[in-house]
């Protein structure tokens, strides 16, 4: 069996991963970088309408293109890439050195010895099972990914007649493709009372198409013994079906677009602690999981609307890997908790010396509202925002200044939140 | 020369690839008959023999009258050399009955008598002290229950793919996609014809046609009774819950049902289910969103762990039952020559090597000459499954065989190799697939593997875009391709 000894292992070749292993090689650290695929890219590769790379490139590119970028930023780097080879264990060895078998046609199984771990294995798509839709249980029930898959990689076209449930920013995108290839989408229907995906996809995917757009509306029944036939969908009064409402549309497929998880199976699997709001690892500044040398970042820490977002994030965890290689750890470190109307904040910690970058998703849709961060009660940072919404996430920087002029005290409390200010 | 009718003449054909029909297949392939087993679905087991509980029965849910109970006594002890020869994924992990109050305890001492006088071997009653010993995931109020250790756990489906994969080896014929339509008695020969025109003769005919017994009975001239459809609903879960007990756990049973019971699977996931309904469709298959809190509410009475949140996917599946509740296996008094194994319910999948004794038999009585063939080979070869082999082992077999390197299913760790072999094994389908190889039955239901199971499929079989399908028939899963567009 063939041993690969590195510093830093890197699993998962896509935005969050080439990231990560270009911030770390830079430092001068051997770096290997895992993919499941035949190639760079992870899910890049299948999103093939443009709007990625604003942030990074400052350009808008295609998901291939974006990805293209990165290989090629890999690719002058001395980055040891290990294309079709899947992470299977994940070991913690005694003398403190990280252990994972990858399994590969190509190379057969790598056992790879690493000092540092980064995470990086992206999210899979929630599914029928996990949104209990009830009724039959025919073919023509796909995730949007998958039928993204399909189309934009495989080249087909999974059915005719489309209804899509959720409107998560892959089903917004692939009502659009599915126009354009020929089918008809009849429906997008969407639990909340607002759209879960980015504005600019509701108005680019939707109503250039006009396709209809139903909120508070669930898919109630699946009808349909071999195939699809047709869904009812329900409206909610109140937060509950209103039967009453219910109406049916006659479809051959239906795409789900009900969210993301974060794929971590193969940190549970080494007891690293994780995060129920986020379904990522609880992280600290150095966007260090629960267990030493095991750093996490992109999709697979909390799921990110913008691709720019997990490449800035994924360089940063790079960048704290090569720190940690050198044997820098936090002065300090600050815990930072979501206030009224945030639901989460990423990382769970700061560190006040060297400045931190925060991600935090809201709870609430509103306009004109104000992000204060307050440290032991006292606010620090003020910011207006014109509109937030969950599906948008904000990122937030925290740079050393801030702090410098403060008393942090023993026992620092620091809070992130969302208000309406009067 | 002319064209010669070749008449295909068996000696036995037995009408659905169900636990029954293929145990019976299996059975009587260790004689010298020709014997073709005729499916009406598009792969084997794909109907009540796929969706229930998996579980190998204690012996003592059911009265000492009833045959259902003495083939299932039978039937429980035959699976340790059945698993020797075939290999499926079975294990005595035992049966617990937990009671959570003085009145059940009550109840479940009944069963334990009932279980004594069945002859279930080792079962024990126990104080509430033993029951949490033996299953700590238990809720701290139970008062006591039953333990069945000779209960166990199987994948019912792979068990009845090993079944039909060993008669085939030993010459019986498979025909799916074979529903059964008429069908006449003359000159010794049963004609069978099916909805596409193919006939096949045979001097005896087993009827093991699960939810259509009823159907075929009434197609062949056989007597009347009707096959009454229970639905029962499932919710699997994820094999991270941290909710999974190391032995079956039911409730006390009532009068209609076993109760909802916590099953740990032998692949490591969670089963919670089933509801028992009566339902006038016998394709019926659909789950509903109100059952789910009926489900976990009661299941979480036993193991409080439990949670609705990780459930992975929810299915159904329909117990073939008779009115009166026994298996009613007799030869039929109105037409020569054909045997009923009808009414199959639960402990159908527990019983099923001992109804096939039991119809061997029949058919011996009925005339049937049985003559041991001396090629019989009891063992089909193991299929090696890289999820349950160290790194060490694999990075050999991919010596071998470099596609045993290439994961395909990323949640339960299959790989191509494994997919093929499924393909080869005359798995053509995406369920018939998952259900030989278990890619796609994790947690994220075949989003990540189904475009590239169906790539592997279309290059294994030469099958193209729009003739994949989920399970046959009109499940096809793709309309049209970008390349080359059909109109």
């Amino acid at each position: 069996m063939r041993t690969e000894t590195i510093d830093t292992l890197v699993i998962g070749g896509g935005a969050a991963g080439m990231s990560a292993a270009a911030a770390v090689e830079a430092r001068g650290y051997s770096v290997a970088l895992v993919e499941r695929d035949d190639e760079l890219g992870g899910v890049l590769l299948q999103c093939i309408h443009n709007g990625f790379g604003l942030h990074e490139f400052n350009e808008e590119l295609t998901g291939p293109e974006y990805a293209e970028r990165w290989i090629r930023i890999i690719g002058k780097t001395k980055t040891k890439v290990f294309c079709s080879t899947t992470i299977m264990e994940l070991n913690l060895l005694e003398d403190g050195r990280r252990e994972c078998f990858g399994y590969s046609s190509v190379h057969g199984v790598i056992r790879f010895l690493a000092r540092t771990v980064v995470l990086a294995m992206g999210c899979r798509e929630r599914n029928r099972g996990n949104v209990m839709i009830p009724g039959t249980r025919p073919a023509g029930v796909f995730t949007a990914g998958l039928a993204q898959r399909l189309v934009n990689m495989n080249g087909y076209i999974p059915g005719k007649d489309v209804v899509i449930v959720g409107s998560g920013d892959i089903g917004l995108i692939m009502a659009r493709r599915m126009q354009w290839v020929g089918s008809t989408v009849h429906a997008v229907v969407e639990i909340q009372p607002y759209p879960s995906g980015l504005t600019r996809n509701i108005s680019q995917c939707l109503n250039d198409f006009k396709i209809p757009l139903y909120l508070s509306h669930v898919i109630s029944r699946i009808y349909g013994k071999d195939r699809v036939e047709a869904v009812d969908i329900t409206p909610l009064k109140d937060g509950v079906p209103d039967q009453s409402g219910t109406f049916r549309i006659t479809c051959d497929t239906l795409l789900l677009s009900v969210g993301l998880v974060p794929e971590n199976e193969l940190s549970k699997q080494v007891g690293i602690e994780l995060n129920p709001l986020t379904g990522g690892p609880i992280v600290n500044s150095m966007l260090m999981t629960s267990i030493e040398g095991v750093f996490s970042a992109g999709n697979v820490l909390h799921v990110h609307d913008l691709v720019d977002f997990v490449s800035a994030e994924a360089r940063l965890a790079g960048e704290k890997v090569a720190d940690y290689l050198e044997g820098k750890r936090p002065a300090r470190e600050i815990r930072v908790k979501p206030g009224s109307n945030v639901k989460y904040v990423n990382p769970g910690s700061i560190d006040p010396v060297n400045g931190s970058e925060l991600y935090l998703r809201p709870l609430i849709v509103a306009n004109n509202s104000f992000l204060t961060v307050s440290l032991n009660g006292e606010v620090i940072k003020k910011q207006k925002k014109a509109h937030v919404q969950p599906s948008e996430m904000i990122k937030l920087s925290l740079p050393p200044k801030i702090f410098e002029q403060l008393d942090i005290g023993e026992d620092p409390r620091m809070e992130v939140s969302l208000n309406d200010e009067s | 020369m002319k064209d010669l009718q070749v008449k295909q003449v068996y000696d036995l054909a037995i009408i659905g690839a169900g636990v029954s029909g293929a145990s019976i297949a299996r059975r009587l392939a260790m004689y010298d008959l020709d014997t073709v087993l005729l499916e009406k679905e598009t792969d084997v087991s794909f109907g009540t023999s796929k969706a229930n509980s998996g579980i190998i029965h204690g012996g003592f849910h059911h009265g000492t009258s009833l045959l259902k109970s003495r083939l299932e006594l039978q039937g429980n002890l035959m699976f340790d050399q059945l698993q020797r020869e075939l290999h499926f994924p079975f294990t005595r992990c035992g049966i617990l009955v937990a009671a959570l109050n003085v009145e059940e305890m009550k109840t479940v001492e009944y069963l334990y008598d009932r279980g004594r006088k069945n002859g279930a071997i080792g079962i024990e009653l126990c104080s509430r002290e033993r029951i949490l010993d033996l299953e700590p995931k238990l809720t701290r109020d139970v008062v006591g229950g039953l333990y069945a250790p000779g209960g166990g756990i199987i994948e019912p489906y792979r068990f009845v793919f090993s079944l039909v994969e060993s008669a085939l080896m030993n010459g019986v014929r498979l025909m799916t996609d074979f529903k059964v339509t008429s069908a006449v008695y003359r000159e010794g020969l049963h004609e069978v014809r099916d909805a596409s025109g193919r006939t096949i003769y045979s001097r005896y005919v087993v009827n093991a046609a699960g939810l259509y017994a009823d159907e075929i009975s009434r197609i062949f001239g056989g007597e009347q009774y009707s096959i009454i459809a229970r639905k029962g609903e499932y919710y699997l879960l994820d094999r991270m819950t941290r909710a999974c007990p190391g032995k079956v756990v039911f409730p006390v049973p009532n009068a209609v049902s076993k109760g909802m019971l916590v099953i740990p699977t032998v692949e490591g996931t969670v089963l919670v289910g089933p509801t028992a309904d009566e339902v006038p469709d016998k394709e019926d298959l659909g789950t509903s969103s109100d059952k789910l809190k009926q489900i976990f509410d009661s299941a979480r009475q036993m193991i409080p762990n439990i949670s609705s949140r990780d459930v992975i996917t929810a299915f159904s599946g329909l117990r073939p039952a008779l009115s009166g509740g026994d298996f009613y296996i007799e030869p039929s008094r109105l037409i020569p020559h054909f045997i009923h194994v009808a009414g199959i319910q639960s402990p159908g999948l527990t019983a099923a090597p001992a109804i096939a004794e039991y119809v061997k038999d029949l058919l011996k009585e009925g005339g049937l000459s049985l003559k041991e063939r001396s090629d019989y080979r009891p063992t089909v070869d193991k299929v090696p499954r890289i999820r349950n082999m160290t790194p060490f082992d694999i990075d050999a077999l991919i010596t071998e065989n470099p596609a045993y390197g290439n994961i395909i299913c990323r949640c339960e760790n299959i790989s191509e190799a494994e997919i093929v072999e499924a393909i080869h094994r005359g798995h053509e389908t995406i369920d018939g697939i998952k259900f030989f190889t278990r890619a796609g039955m994790g947690r994220c239901q075949g989003g990540f593997c189904t475009g590239r199971i169906i790539e592997i499929i279309m290059r294994e079989t030469g099958k193209s875009f729009d003739e994949i399908s989920k399970r046959g028939a009109n499940s096809t899963l793709l309309w049209r391709s970008l390349c080359e567009r059909k109109q």
